[in-house]
């Protein structure tokens, strides 16, 4: 079966051409016959088997509940799904059969998807590289010599070597963007209050988000009418109406006012990559957008702002990983200090051990003004600078990551440099505003370049818009890697 | 030299929500261990708080009734510390932007009014509870309690005694279950009390350093550890040595306060933030609705029983202590012919301490204020003396019937008939020939020997009045036609 | 700013993360490093600057005061590494 979008799947379902049984089973082979890309930590093929039984049998009777009804989607391990190992990529919840589901999951359910298995990811998605997995390095399987990004690591090696339709990830500084320009194919994250957080393991609760990881802007689109909407059970969830993504992606380019901000064109960032991302602009200009410079002055604090907030929200947020009511519990201890201490020692990877304890110090008397407070000071400032630029222009256009995909191993020697591959990401987290990464061609070497698409607080819709004609005009987003062709 | 405590209280007052704060659980006391922990409760991966509005309306309706600052804009905060009854790892709670800000309230300590200022109040979760017996040497945790909402309530260092700590902590207790925000049952943890407490020498203004005394759970062994407390730190202070600033434990067993061995470390919460929970905003017409339905407070009732009732002062407060109290009182009064002295003589009197004695709240009572207006009613129209009076109240409790009941059953009824009087009178003057001499002689204490004779001849019966007139004029013509 | 070893240590104690003594230095190195390049937010003078605490300024919603929970304890507890009568067990604690 040749690589299929969804709309094509759910046609195909229809016409009876295939049953979701037969979809479901064609994906848990390819999987299984892809096991050097370690994308997956959990597959139940009769748990998903199960689930394409119970789909065909509505299709038969008429009864389909939404377009994505028998098509086996892949889920992020950082959400829960009720009665199957979610792990979060750590060691700590190796043993974690989570007893709820996850609103997200909730969601696909309902609209009758097959949980096709759970991908892996850096351990409590902390990581741009798909590394620091409990469960071992994952791999891009446009150079299995390379890392797929990361944190939603696995979704996006997993859709790139067609081991699934689409699949779920969460994006705290870059998490779906980034591994999705990296495996070339689409990746979502929604504003920040779009997708509920319920269920979907905390990393940095002001700026998770959960979205698609998907073939197409459109594909991404019809995940988030499934995914996004109110939960009263998140507090952070912002009421909305309901939209259909997947029917407002005609929109109009002619007119359009694109800004470029300067900031994200300078030093750092790899020739091929920018002149891809050019060229793309220039198909943009091509069909009629208006092209601006705008200026997004505090862009190169991102980085060292995300570092502090997100650190110290997870430090707080990872406190309950402590052996008492669930998860890993060291053996020998003599007093519940000692039990704590062991248990996180052995259950946190080095990655995790490391932000917590940045974040632990940055809130720590004494340093809360000089780190965590002035953090979320730039954080307004960071804000008010896409407020500004958006004054000029309806969205912004840039890269996704200054380079292509790094060899693995490359960066893990040194954070630092491993954190500067989210310098663009990450502001949008910042803002809480929506954001796409679409492949906008390719580097020298053959590795996918994405083209990072930013718009203004919900206007969610937008974006998958522009980034959906954008798709009109040329296959990127269908090219496959070499070895991995359906 | 002469030294000067100085007393600040923190109490934890539990409210009377149906659900959690930040979860749909019950926050119902006494079940079985862990069947009201939710996953929201237990920190399960995954869950978010949400804010139960109920728990804000409660911690309003306490700012408005201690005249307190209620912020328009409020916080929550998240409290770090590893504790294996504290299921996140952290507290929600409010730092820096409580809900509550400055107030007060006033006590009245040896006749003098005083005013205590409140700092502040704020929202946060209760924590679980932790068992350290029967577990083999392990600890145990039931994670029930954790999520109950708690108003924390902050004084000012404004207490010189432990007399007037004590007064303010009743005048608060009062206060909460005035509102009906507590049920204010200190054993089971409902309304709890941290003291913090430091001496300086008489006439210094500047504080010395002060210990914070944890696990006060009664109201007598506040005034007993802050006491022992007070009692301690001027031993040291007077030895030439210096109070380490610490939190301490007050074992009621020992009556002594002991270090808490768990803060070798320094503690370090690390508050920001709450980044689950978006500021809360409370508008003006969310406080007014409450403020229009605030019941009437304990000082302006207390005010009003003295103006309306004629009470006086210790009755007033006694009776206004609780809302059930006043509404007893008031609802006896107003079904009674007597004076509302009586109805209140009779309730801080017999009713109170019958309730004390079987541990019964005045809602519990077998003797309802219609049946204690009617058996008023009786003494009043005299049917019954006072004395008899306390029969029928006794046996009105037991559970035999209303006053007109009890006293038509055992035949009760007072006699007034002053020739029956007359004849008795005379049948035990006939029999007292001994007694009339002693009289007649100057002894005029043996008269209460005659008035005892008639009681006991009428069963207690005879109206005392008559009874005294009677005999003080059949004496007299004793004293002089019969005398020696 | 650069962490020393007892700083290390006290922070890990703080976050419970128990580290090998062998490890300390590696970690203040590293910790250090990272402090020093978030120290780069010093640049901007954010005096008059309002921190920003969630990412769109919003208000809290609140529930209805219901129960809505039920009893999930046999469930809940099958994910505990220790429970005993219904009851969680760690190792004593000592007040």
């Amino acid at each position: 079966m040749a690589i299929q979008e969804l709309t094509s799947l759910a046609g195909r379902l229809n016409d009876r051409r295939h049953s979701s049984v037969e979809l479901t089973q064609s994906y848990l082979n390819r999987i299984n016959g892809a096991g050097e890309l370690n994308a997956f930590i959990t597959i139940d093929e009769e748990f998903s088997l199960e689930q394409a039984r119970r789909s065909d049998k509505r299709r038969a009777k008429g009864r389909t509940l939404s377009p994505l009804d028998g098509i086996p989607i892949a889920h992020k391990d950082i959400f829960c799904t009720k009665g199957m190992l979610t792990s979060c990529g750590s060691h700590i919840l190796d043993n974690f059969i989570s007893p709820y589901d996850a609103t997200v999951i909730e969601h696909f359910n309902r609209s009758g998807a097959v949980i096709l298995g759970k991908t892996n990811m850096d351990e409590f998605a902390m990581g741009s590289s798909g590394e620091t997995s409990w469960y071992g390095i994952i791999k891009n399987p446009w150079d299995t010599g390379r890392v797929p990004g990361g944190s939603s690591a696995g979704s996006a090696a997993a859709l790139a070597a067609g081991l699934c339709p689409a699949a779920t990830g969460t994006d705290t500084g870059g998490s779906i963007r980034q591994p999705a320009a990296f495996c070339g194919v689409t990746g979502f994250k929604p504003s920040y209050g779009r997708v509920s957080r319920y269920g979907m393991i905390a990393f940095a609760s002001s700026l998770d988000q959960g979205g698609p990881i998907a073939r197409s802007a459109q594909d991404a689109a019809i995940m988030m009418d499934v995914m996004a909407g109110f939960d009263e059970r998140d507090s952070t969830s912002v009421p909305q109406d309901d939209v259909h993504f997947s029917s407002e992606l005609g929109a109009e380019l002619r007119g359009l006012r694109i800004g470029i901000p300067g900031e994200f064109f300078g030093a750092g960032l790899d020739d091929s990559v920018e002149k891809a991302v050019r060229d793309a602009i220039k198909t943009y200009e091509d069909m009629g957008a208006q092209i601006r410079e705008v200026s997004l002055p505090n862009s190169e604090l991102c980085v060292p702002c995300y570092y502090v907030i997100a650190p110290s929200e997870a430090s707080s947020n990872l406190s309950r990983f402590d052996g008492v009511r669930f998860g890993h519990r060291a053996t020998d201890y003599d007093d519940p200090i000692d039990m704590y201490m062991k248990t996180r020692a052995e259950g946190f990877g080095p990655e995790v051990k490391r932000r917590v304890m940045i974040g632990t110090f940055a809130l720590s008397a004494g340093y809360y003004d000089a780190y965590y407070n002035k953090a979320l000071k730039l954080r307004r400032l960071i804000a008010e600078d896409f407020d500004k630029a958006f004054e000029d222009c309806d969205v912004l256009m840039g890269p996704t990551t200054p380079t292509t995909a790094f060899p693995i191993g490359d960066k893990t020697d040194d954070p630092i440099a491993m954190y500067l591959n989210d310098i663009f990401t990450i502001p949008v987290n910042l803002a809480g505003l929506p954001g796409i990464s679409i492949p906008a061609g390719f580097d020298a070497s053959g590795l996918p370049v994405g083209l990072q698409i930013i718009g203004r607080y919900f206007e969610d819709a937008r974006v998958l818009s522009v980034a959906h004609q954008y798709q009109r005009q040329n296959d990127w987003h269908l090219r496959q890697p070499e070895g991995y062709h359906s | 030299m002469k030294w000067e405590p100085v007393i600040g209280l923190e109490v934890h007052v539990q409210l009377l929500t149906r659900s959690k704060i930040f979860s749909g659980a019950s926050a119902n006391y006494g079940s079985q261990p862990n069947t009201q922990a939710c996953a929201v409760d237990l920190g399960l991966p995954g869950v978010l708080p949400v804010m139960n509005e109920n728990a804000a309306r409660m911690a309003v309706k306490f700012g408005l009734a201690v005249d307190a600052v209620v912020n328009q804009r409020s916080a929550f905060a998240r409290k770090n510390y590893f504790y294996p009854d504290l299921p996140k790892g952290y507290q929600i709670s409010q730092y820096e932007m409580p809900i509550v800000g400055r107030g007060h309230l006033n006590i009245v300590v040896d006749g003098e009014l005083k005013r205590i200022g409140i700092t502040r109040a704020h929202l946060e979760e209760d924590a679980g509870k932790s068992l350290h017996e029967d577990f083999h040497g392990m600890t145990a945790i039931d994670l029930n309690r954790a999520g109950t909402p708690l108003v924390e309530i902050v004084s000012e260092p404004d207490m010189r005694s432990t007399k007037e700590a004590v007064a303010y902590l009743r005048k608060l207790h009062t206060m909460v279950r005035y509102l009906e925000i507590c049920d204010g049952n200190m054993q089971e943890g409902s309304f709890r009390c941290d003291a913090n407490v430091s001496v300086r020498p008489a006439g210094q203004a500047k504080l010395g350093t002060r210990t914070e005394v944890k696990n006060i759970n009664s109201f007598r062994f506040v005034e007993r550890a802050i006491g022992h407390e007070i009692e301690r730190q001027i031993d040291i202070l007077e030895e030439g040595g210096e109070i380490v600033q610490e939190t301490r434990l007050y074992d009621p067993d020992k009556n002594e306060t002991r270090p808490m061995r768990t803060k070798e470390e320094a503690h370090d919460y690390r508050y920001f933030p709450d980044p689950d929970l978006p500021p809360m905003a409370i508008d003006e017409t969310f406080i007014e609705e409450i403020r229009q339905n605030l019941p009437e407070l304990p000082d302006a009732k207390e005010q009003r029983f003295k103006d309306q009732y004629q009470l006086n002062e210790e009755h007033a407060h006694q009776l206004t202590q609780s809302r059930a109290n006043a509404d007893y009182f008031e609802a006896t009064a107003g079904a009674s012919r007597g004076a509302p002295k009586t109805v209140a003589n009779w309730i801080v009197g017999d009713l109170s301490s019958r309730l004390n004695d079987e541990n019964l709240d005045i809602g519990d009572s077998p003797i309802s204020s219609r049946m204690l207006a009617g058996l008023i009613d009786r003494i009043e129209d005299n049917t019954i003396s006072g004395k008899i009076a306390k029969e029928v109240f006794r046996a009105m409790w037991e559970g035999e019937g209303e006053a007109d009941a009890v006293i038509e059953n055992r035949g009760l009824k007072q006699i007034t008939d002053t020739g029956e009087i007359e004849k008795i009178v005379d049948d035990i003057l006939a029999k007292s020939r001994t007694q009339i001499e002693q009289y007649t002689s100057g002894q005029e204490k043996i008269f209460g020997y005659f008035i005892g004779q008639v009681m006991k001849a009428t069963g207690g019966k005879a109206n005392p009045k008559q009874v005294n007139e009677i005999l003080k004029k059949k004496l007299r013509a004793h004293l002089f036609t019969d005398g020696p | 700013m650069a962490l020393d070893r007892k700083t290390v240590i006290d922070i890990a104690t703080l976050a419970r993360i128990g580290i090998d003594p062998d490890n300390v230095d590696d970690y203040a190195s590293e910790l250090s490093k990272i402090l020093k390049f978030v120290a780069q937010m010093d640049q901007v003078d954010t005096e008059k600057v309002e921190p920003l605490t969630h990412p769109q300024d919003r208000q809290l919603r609140m529930r209805m005061d219901r129960v809505t929970e039920t009893d999930q304890r046999e469930g809940f507890q099958q994910l505990a590494p220790a429970v005993e009568a219904g009851l969680y067990l760690v190792p004593r604690v000592i007040e």
